[in-house]
């Protein structure tokens, strides 16, 4: 791990106010302090935020909003989550550990970086590590690569679990910066990689993230988070699913769909969930709306498979959303 | 000194921060970029806590921060300034045997059920384990395994780590 000055803040303002250039915030640390350690980031001040008082989950409006220094575990296991927004709360047990998740905080897990093996290695070239090196996984290891979304420059996706209910359940983002205070719509926060894949989101140097609102309830009864990895835990997903209904009898109403482990962002097809609105809620109309959303895949040279186990996981998604029988956190099997 | 509102501290400068650790409180200097686990081991010689991977994924180096279970390689000491810090060998004097010389439940039921072979990730079972119980949202096998799976075991003693964290938590191995 490099040297690096050390800030505390104790506002969201001095924190805004310290940064510079090759600065970094620090909240749960959990996925920066492992960057650091395998040289992949080496900013020259922390500056640590995690005593400001940002962990709050409050009522906002119809909704609630979710301190960015509220910890996984502590949003997980709220009762007001667990009851109207329980997609929110099984995409988070779905990820990482139990230690992980009582460290980890909202507004770091929005801002996780890829687990691409080349963007770690710094032996390698990585165009997301340093810009105009290459991108070995194009042709390289890239089983756990994405098939929506990629370029010519990265391949890399996007690791969170919990990014993939909140971009169904359509959050947003506060966030605070030298230019005063925006909220950015969910889909909007995190970016494909294009020609810049150093890039992970639209945050704005020293922006800092302050909150994430969810929106008024309306999938408490008919979701799933339907995760496929290579271990039944603690494991990153090859590919998962965050489907979400609302159901008038058995017509679709409403329908949110956003997949993980497949592209640079969580990865919505809005063509798809309109296809699905007014229809029965059967397997010939999920399997219809799977069809229209892989039919946009691009295989690398060793992922491929993922096209088919996407397509399979969206019909088993939004079965399981329509039968109001979410994926078991703790019994795999899946039904 | 209280350090928010202060300037940067400079990268050559230790920084004062108070820890109370298994207990006992300790008024340390320390640089900012060692770990709480490196803090442990090589500072204090609590060598109970292991160093597995350093990359937080198996969990050898569990401590209780606060009484909640985190990986300490992943947690700068600095950051954790005023927590109250336990490790393995803090855990014998937790809970209704204070005081005493006698090992904690979950260490007995360890011993009862066999619960390691080679030992080298059961202090962070054990701090795990015991983190686990103060969370109190697993109750099942299932989910006391799906629980404990940020804790890796290459022996694979896990079933007779299951056997004991159960024994436990229905008031057994006392």
């Amino acid at each position: 791990m490099n040297r690096f000055d050390y800030v505390r803040a104790g506002t969201v303002a001095e924190a805004v106010q310290a940064f510079g250039a090759g600065a970094r915030f620090i909240a749960g640390g959990t996925n920066l302090i492992d960057l650091m350690k395998y040289d992949v980031e080496k900013p020259g001040r922390l500056i640590d935020i995690t005593r400001l008082p940002l962990d709050k989950i409050e009522a906002h409006g119809n909704g609630l909003r979710i301190g960015a220094l509220a910890t996984n575990a502590k949003v997980a296991y709220d009762d007001r989550v667990a009851e109207r927004y329980p997609l929110l709360r099984n995409a988070i047990l779905a990820g990482a550990s139990a230690q992980l998740r009582n460290a980890a905080s909202t507004g770091g897990n929005l801002l996780q970086r890829t687990r691409c093996y080349y963007f770690y290695d710094t032996a390698t070239a990585c165009n997301k590590r340093e810009p105009g090196s290459g991108c070995p996984a194009i042709g390289g290891m890239n089983r756990i690569h994405a098939i929506f979304g990629t370029s010519e420059n990265c391949i890399a996706t996007h690791p969170s679990d919990m990014c993939i209910a909140l971009a169904a359940l359509e959050a947003t983002v506060q966030v605070s910066g030298p230019q005063g205070d925006r909220s950015i719509p969910f889909s909007e926060f995190h970016r494909l990689p294009g020609d810049t894949p150093e890039t992970d989101t639209n945050l704005a140097p020293g922006e800092i993230i302050v909150a994430v609102d969810l929106p008024e309830s309306r999938f408490p009864q008919h979701y799933t988070y339907l995760k496929l990895r290579d271990r039944l835990s603690y494991a990153f997903a090859l590919v998962s699913v965050a489907a979400a209904l609302e159901l008038d009898g058995d017509t679709v109403k409403t329908a949110r769909l956003a997949l993980g482990g497949v592209a640079h962002k969580p990865w919505r097809n809005r063509e798809a969930e309109a296809l699905l609105e007014g229809k029965p809620a059967t397997r010939e109309s999920f399997q219809a709306a799977a069809d229209l959303i892989v039919s946009e895949a691009q295989p690398q040279s060793e992922n491929g498979f993922k096209i088919d186990l996407a397509r399979r996981a969206i019909v088993r998604g939004l079965e399981q959303a329509a039968a109001g029988t979410p994926q078991s956190l703790s019994d795999k099997r899946i039904q | 000194m209280r350090l928010e509102n202060q300037p940067p501290v400079s990268a050559d400068t230790p920084i004062g921060i108070t820890l109370t650790i298994n207990g006992q409180r300790r008024e340390l200097q320390v640089a900012p970029w060692t770990t709480l686990l490196d803090l442990l081991r090589e500072r204090l010689d609590l060598t109970g806590t292991k160093k597995g991977c350093d990359h937080g994924q198996c969990g050898a180096c569990t401590v209780l921060v606060n009484g909640t279970r985190v990986n300490s390689c992943l947690t700068l000491a600095v950051m954790k300034d005023g927590a109250e810090i336990t490790t393995v060998e803090g855990l014998a004097g937790l809970g209704d045997r204070a005081g005493s010389n006698a090992l904690h439940p979950i260490q007995e039921a360890f011993i009862e059920h066999d619960a390691f072979q080679c030992g080298y990730c059961t202090p962070g079972q054990l701090c795990s384990s015991v983190g686990l119980m103060n969370e109190g949202h697993a109750h099942t096998r299932d989910e006391i395994r799906e629980a404990m799976s940020g804790n890796i075991c290459r022996c694979g003693a896990y079933t007779n780590i299951v056997d004991a964290i159960e024994d436990v938590m229905q008031g057994g191995a006392r």
